[in-house]
């Protein structure tokens, strides 16, 4: 007797997900937010418009797994591209994938700058407190005293600054018109974290700017627990410093 | 009808832009090619003429990767910059010559090294024509001597950028672009259009419809036997580029004893030269190179078995006599003669320096 029968299947696979194996540790959360953007340009029915760019650390082969046009930046770059490929094709949706060190360090520039300018696109930024593809140095959002490979002893904030919460920096800029932060670690999380993409797609198509979501993301191999050890941890020490919730919406500031 | 017109070369050059169909400007200001953005900003022609994009950029990192982003798109696009500009961009020239995409750069070059000096050099030439960044990659270099060369290389450097899918290096330098002559403007040409966009340029990211598999745009492949693979390819190309797209001009060499080999600004110069040496009797011609890459080998060969002496005259310490020389073989020494540091030496000087290291040898 089959459980499945198609009136009672209420999950499938993400229909614009390649069948291309995800290049990710087992429990990051870079595979469910590809799927959350792939689900939200399959039902905006916008794929023949969409430019994704991917960026260079864990998500650098991003184009292996969505099923859109992609381009892949240097290092922290992908503001820049994501500038030039909206300004010429303005009838194109275009987002760009950036981890904390990609977005928050060596492309600390071209974040501001793109965000400054407003352009019409969606910037994604996974912030999981690490370099994760060169094998767990400090980030710029390295927590206080959290160790890494290159602050074993942890971030000596005296030293090696402090964590850099860049949301907040550019979430006032007149350029962004949504910022908000997010996980993708309960089904609820994840959820809103659609809704988010979804309303900055359509934002870009009604050019009001930037649409700025941080994912505060695990990184069970960089910080060497389990899944589920991590995402606790990550509830319990990167929660407090980088708060889930609106920053800017529609163009006002929230009020804490 | 011929429109003839005096303009400063950073400022033709602009103007042959806007007429070359090219769909994108990207660029951050910097002496002595400002002019170029300034011209397009006063043109604005995104909003008065053709449509085109021009933006001024962050940075000069920031203006070489939305070249690429446009590129990428299958769009015309280019970028300009002098000389410390250009070393930020050599990671994005990089990536470009990696995904194989096709673009038109400008470099006025001016005196270094480090910030160095407003003034006009020729020091970049290893950095042009050798790969200024990392990985083994080559650009197709033109050279300008004349701002009409200025204006009639964008065009040119565009069309090669797109049948070779490469990037197309316009390296002039503060001579030529602060330098006003007459110049005969360009035809306009359109700009491509979506369709035409696709047709040209099936690789690039205009969005995956259902008739093709997705575009991606990437210099990355983990797999070195996939990577080798890869850049045997580009060998590939750059040798075809090699065996057509060589240009050149001679001056009097026909019965010349004694060769100047120079390029750009100094070619000018050496032609003064090559006057006030025949009026003393002395046969002396010039080989201008007009691509750096793809250097004249075999023409400077030709001569260099031909003639009693040859030198390269470089606003450097003397970077493409190497070229030269390697191109020469054991055939002859090849001597030198340059100024630095934004110094332009006068025809009288270079005439003093052919007596001294080429004759009396």
């Amino acid at each position: 007797m089959s459980i499945v029968k198609p009136e009672n299947l209420v999950y499938t696979k993400t229909k614009l997900m390649t069948d291309k194996t995800l290049s990710y540790c087992p429990g990051c959360g870079h595979g469910v937010v590809h799927r959350m953007i792939m689900e939200v340009v399959d039902q905006m029915n916008i794929q023949d418009k969409t430019i994704g760019i991917a960026p260079v650390g864990c998500a650098v082969l991003a184009y292996d797994f969505m099923n859109v046009d992609m381009q892949q930046a240097a290092h922290g770059r992908a503001p820049a591209l994501g500038t030039a490929i909206k300004r010429l094709q303005p009838d194109k949706y275009v987002f760009t994938y950036q981890g904390d060190g990609d977005l928050a360090a060596i492309g600390t520039a071209e974040t501001i700058h793109c965000c400054n300018r407003g352009e019409d696109i969606v910037m994604i930024f996974i912030n999981n407190a690490i370099y994760g593809m060169t094998g767990g140095q400090m980030a710029p959002t390295t927590l206080a005293n959290m160790p890494s490979s290159t602050s074993p002893y942890g971030r000596d904030v005296a030293r090696m600054g402090y964590p850099l919460k860049i949301t907040e920096m550019v979430a006032p800029l007149a350029g962004v018109y949504n910022c908000s932060r997010h996980s993708v670690h309960t089904p609820v999380a994840v959820r809103r974290l659609k809704r988010a993409i979804q309303k900055g797609f359509e934002a870009q198509a009604a050019k009001k700017g930037i649409t700025f979501i941080e994912v505060v993301s695990n990184c069970n191999s960089g910080w060497k627990k389990t899944p589920n050890d991590a995402n606790k941890w990550m509830e319990e020490n990167l929660f407090p410093v980088y708060p889930i919730g609106d920053i800017k919406v529609d163009g006002n500031m929230v009020e804490k | 009808m011929e429109e003839v017109k005096l303009m400063k070369g950073n400022e033709a050059f602009a103007e042959a832009v806007i007429r070359s169909g090219c769909d994108g400007y990207f660029g951050y200001p910097i002496t002595p090619q400002s002019e170029v953005m300034e011209y397009l900003m006063k043109e604005d022609p995104e909003l008065k003429r053709t449509g085109m994009v021009v933006l001024q950029a962050e940075s000069e990192v920031s203006a070489i990767n939305m070249v690429y982003g446009g590129a990428g798109c299958g769009k015309r696009v280019m970028t300009s910059s002098s000389s410390p500009g250009m070393s930020l961009k050599q990671e994005g020239i990089s990536y470009i010559a990696g995904a194989e995409l096709p673009c038109l750069i400008l470099n006025v070059a001016r005196g270094g090294p480090g910030l160095g000096t407003i003034q006009p050099s020729q020091a970049d030439y290893f950095q042009s024509v050798k790969g200024g960044g990392h990985g083994d990659y080559r650009m197709i270099v033109l050279a300008p001597a004349s701002v009409q060369e200025m204006a009639d290389f964008v065009s040119l450097g565009f069309d090669l950028a797109f049948k070779y899918r490469i990037a197309t290096l316009i390296l002039s330098d503060g001579v030529i672009g602060q330098l006003m002559e007459k110049v005969i403007l360009p035809e306009e040409r359109p700009r491509w259009t979506e369709a035409e966009i696709i047709k040209n340029t099936p690789w690039a990211t205009t969005g995956k419809t259902p008739d093709r598999e997705r575009n991606i745009i990437t210099s990355l492949d983990l797999d070195p036997a996939k990577q080798e693979q890869h850049v045997y390819k580009l060998e590939a190309k750059y040798n075809e580029i090699e065996k057509n797209e060589v240009r050149y001009e001679e001056i009097k060499c026909d019965d010349a004893e004694y060769v100047v080999v120079a390029y750009g600004s100094a070619a000018r110069i050496c032609q003064k030269v090559v006057d006030l040496a025949r009026a003393e009797g002395i046969k002396l011609g010039v080989f201008r190179p007009i691509t750096l890459f793809p250097f004249p080998k075999k023409q400077i060969r030709a001569l260099g078995q031909r003639v009693k002496g040859m030198m390269s005259v470089e606003y450097s310490l003397g970077q493409m006599v190497e070229d030269v020389q390697l191109a020469v073989g054991g055939a002859l020494e090849v001597q030198f003669y340059g100024r630095v540091g934004g110094m332009i030496p006068t025809p009288e000087e270079v005439l003093e320096a052919v007596k001294s290291k080429l004759i009396k040898k």
